[in-house]
């Protein structure tokens, strides 16, 4: 379990930016999750609701956006998703390829008022 | 951090009561603290001229009984030194103590992997002048400890012969990141249903230049190609 630990380093990201922008409150956050982060989204929230309270973020709605796993065949540079045991490139059929979406894990915007 | 802006924030807000609700962009990787760490790790251990090695597989695929087969293998040369990371006891580290070898046991107290700052704890409890390899043992878990930066120069996976080919279908995370990967327990092949052709295939689906070494930490069989490996990799 290590939610909380990245709870807190969200809360504290989002107070920072909220303070730097002159913010009295903010509203929501928009935190960017690939498929191969580990972080569960539920948990997040319930830990926010807990620590936020007493800060410019007490409050905030925590919107999780999903990015799925992306493979760049090799072969012939074909994009695509990965599916359970399919990892064959639809063009080429080459098998798996560079992972260039599904590492995300980042805090990409706040909403402030 | 932001005491002393005040000016600045002045001017900010006078936009803001205009248009009320206003979106910031932030855009920034939310384990930036522990990537800070990391770094400095890092830094601490290039001083000291150490090749830090972080180990990660499931809990009981053998990640400590392949550190004791190493430390026998490597003996005095090896100047081996050994971070063992659990979810609690001692176990591992008094195995590792036997051997004579410096080793400091970071107990997670539940959390579920290793972070940088317990590592840059760990380091200013090891004797740094002796040790020119260390190995830092991950909690056993296949996800998590992927995401942690430790600092180390490079980043191992083991799995073992029983845990099945089939494990970069469902952890590609881990598979993806590491410089080389460990079969171990290759004794066990007669009895299992372990594909080696096939795990290769799916590990350099994912990632083509990580070498996958095949050993038994129990005969001893294959591990001249990781130390092999070890001795091309340190400084
Ligand atoms: N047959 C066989 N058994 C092995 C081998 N390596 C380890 N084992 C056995 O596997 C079990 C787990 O080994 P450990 O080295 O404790 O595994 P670990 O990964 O350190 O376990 P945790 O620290 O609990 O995650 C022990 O009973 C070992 O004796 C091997 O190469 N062959
Ligand atoms: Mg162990
Ligand atoms: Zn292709």
């Amino acid at each position: 379990m290590h939610e909380l630990p990245v709870t807190e380093s969200i809360l504290k990201i989002v107070t920072e930016h909220a303070a730097e922008a002159g913010a009295k409150k903010v509203m929501s956050i928009d935190v960017v999750i690939g498929e191969l982060s580990s972080f569960i989204d539920d948990t997040i929230q319930f830990y926010f609701d807990i620590l936020s309270p007493g800060t410019l973020a007490e409050g905030a709605k925590l919107n999780f956006k999903r990015i799925n796993t992306r493979f760049r065949c090799r072969k012939c540079g074909q994009e695509f998703e990965p599916e359970g045991q399919n990892w064959l490139c639809p063009n080429c059929g080459a098998l798996g390829g560079d992972v260039i979406a599904g590492k995300e894990f980042y805090v990409d915007s706040i909403e402030v008022e | 951090m932001c005491e002393g802006h005040d000016h600045t924030h002045a001017t900010v807000q006078n936009p803001l009561s205009e248009n009320k609700d206003r979106r910031v962009p932030v855009v920034q990787n939310i384990l930036n603290a522990n990537d800070r760490a990391a770094a400095e790790n890092r830094q601490h251990l290039e001083e000291h001229n150490i090749t830090a090695i972080n180990i990660m597989s499931s809990p009981g695929s053998g990640k400590t009984t392949l550190l004791m087969a190493t430390i026998k293998a490597m003996g005095e040369n090896g100047s081996i030194g050994v971070i063992e990371g659990d979810v609690a006891s001692q176990v591992d580290a008094d195995k590792i103590a036997e051997t004579q070898t410096p080793v400091v046991q970071i107990n997670t107290g539940g959390g579920c992997h290793l972070d940088a700052p317990m590592v840059h704890s760990a380091l200013h409890a090891l004797p740094l002048d002796e040790i020119k390899l260390l190995f830092i043992e991950n909690v056993g878990n296949l996800i998590c400890p992927v995401s942690f930066d430790l600092g180390q120069s490079w980043k191992v996976a083991l799995i073992s012969v029983p845990e099945g080919h089939d494990k970069p279908y469902k952890y590609p995370g881990i598979f993806e990141a590491v410089d080389v990967v460990v079969v171990t327990k290759a004794d066990l092949m007669p009895y299992m249903d372990f594909e080696l052709d096939t795990f290769k295939e799916l590990v350099h689906g994912l990632n083509p230049n990580a070498p996958v070494l095949v050993l038994s930490a129990k005969t001893g069989e294959g591990m001249d190609s990781w130390v092999k490996w070890l001795e091309e990799h340190r400084v």
